[in-house]
């Protein structure tokens, strides 16, 4: 039995102690099953693309993810300004990272969306049948939920319009609330609403009620959620709209 | 060294006799917010039985060092160490249910039985039976979560760890599932009827009446 006497030094000696020998194990931790995790979130990813494709009912397993992946997905960069198709800016170019180093990157001025500077370059995804016919874009969207930042894939048919799919992979909603954006039956119901009015002005939206003459352009708010509903509100008018993809879905490069 | 007998105690007495969550009513936020699926209730005993387990451990190798005066941060220093490292492997090894399990995992940090046993049992025995002690605890909790995980799962969705049991109506079969057990404060209900129930097979834990 050590002594019972408390000294300042003892104290603080064994706290130290503590501390520099937990720090090691979680870092060891961290460290090690750093590249596990990265395999992980890569195959996360891809599942998800596939999922906006609708593709997703091709591939049960791993190994078919990846390989439906490669025959039918195509990753492609834009200017987001221009809507031109341009070269990756560097290797493993990710458009999230990018947006921490200024040489990429552009302030987001008078906006909601909830984040400060986003990537001049972005990834999209075409997505080809059978015949590499591009049926649909996969556009990365992100923007600010009640908690945080959310992420996801906005899946548009081939006419730069019509929604398929919306799906997020990444949030920190609350669950059964704000986390409902990823139920199956919310998601179901972005199914062919346009983004854009007869016009060619952004129109898509998150209501409680939706009159009738605007049944194609809105979608249901989820209840409970006021705030993540209206993220997603944001997150679309602005990755719609001017300053988001608006001139890549209306240049439709990809029919060239 | 503790006798065989004391050991048994350590590690069985929780299950029914002292469960954590049916007597001492601790840890009640996950066991309400992640048993709508069998699967996620199981990953989440596991996490926190390895967790309680090896905190208590630990804490127990080191309990006459630990000056008492910051006892409970260098406590809560250890259990979070543990959480983190239960949340990386999960990462690494199964994504999709730590992705299900979301906050739920470093939530294990907060979660009173980890923290009561350290303070209530490790603090005051030796490192083997403060192991037992905290496997015992874990077992006792993951009881709970099995048996609320398979009632929700079987009735809510008529499945068990996603095998179809009773097939619903909307995929042809004759089972409606029971909207009322997939929401999380369900499991209020159940572990009232649980409590109920080990309470009568065990009169001597019904508190006396004032």
């Amino acid at each position: 039995m050590s002594a019972k006497k408390e000294t300042l030094g003892k104290t603080i000696g064994v706290v130290v102690a503590v501390c520099l020998v937990c720090s090691i194990i979680v870092s060891g931790s961290a460290v090690g099953l750093r590249s596990l995790q990265e395999t992980n979130a890569a195959l996360d990813k891809k599942t998800n693309i596939l999922t906006a494709a609708g593709l997703i009912d091709l591939a049960s397993n791993n190994e078919q993810v990846a390989e439906v992946y490669s025959n039918r997905v195509e990753e492609k960069f834009i200017d987001i300004a221009t809507g031109q198709y341009v070269d990756e800016p560097f290797d493993d170019y990710d458009m999230y990272k990018a947006a921490n180093n200024p040489d990429y990157t552009v302030r987001v001025e008078n906006s909601n969306v909830g984040f400060q500077r986003r990537a001049t370059v972005a990834s999209v995804y075409h997505i080809k049948d059978e015949n590499g016919n591009i049926t649909r874009i996969v556009l990365p969207v992100h923007g600010s939920g009640l908690w945080d930042l959310m992420y996801g894939f906005l899946a548009v048919d081939n006419d730069g319009e019509t929604i398929r799919e919306l799906i997020y992979y990444q949030h920190k909603e609350t669950p059964g609330l704000g986390g409902e954006v990823q139920n199956p039956d919310w998601q179901a119901k972005w199914d062919g609403k346009k983004l854009y009015d007869d016009s060619g002005d952004v129109a898509i939206s998150v209501d409680k009620s939706i009159p009738d003459s605007r049944k194609q352009y809105a979608v249901d708010a989820l209840s409970g959620a006021t705030l993540t509903s209206n993220g997603v509100e944001n997150t679309l008018r602005y990755w719609a709209g001017e300053n988001g993809y608006k001139s890549y879905l209306t240049n439709q490069s990809w029919k060239s | 060294m503790a006798d065989t007998k004391e050991m048994k105690k350590a590690l069985f007495g929780p299950i029914i006799d002292s469960n954590p969550i049916a007597l001492h009513v601790l840890g009640i936020c996950s066991a309400l917010a992640i048993t709508t699926k069998l699967e996620t209730a199981l990953v989440m005993s596991l996490a926190l039985t390895s967790v309680v387990a090896f905190s208590n451990l630990f804490i127990s190798i080191i309990r006459n060092h630990i000056p008492s005066s910051v006892r409970i941060i260098v406590q809560m220093t250890i259990i979070a160490s543990l959480v983190i490292v239960v949340d990386q492997i999960l990462k690494a090894y199964s994504y999709e249910i730590s992705k299900q399990l979301s906050v739920f995992v470093g939530l294990i940090i907060t979660n009173c039985i980890v923290m009561g046993r350290a303070e209530a049992y490790a603090m005051k025995s030796p490192p083997m039976m403060s192991f037992l002690d905290g496997i015992g605890n874990g077992l006792g909790y993951s009881f709970i979560l099995i048996v609320i995980g398979t009632i929700k799962e079987l009735f809510g969705f008529g499945t068990i760890l996603g095998f179809e049991i009773l097939p619903l109506v909307q995929n042809g079969g004759f089972y409606q599932g029971n909207g009322l057990l997939i929401l999380p404060f369900s499991s209020f209900f159940l572990i009232g009827l649980m409590i109920w129930f080990i309470r009568t097979i065990r009169p001597e834990q019904v508190e006396p009446k004032e």
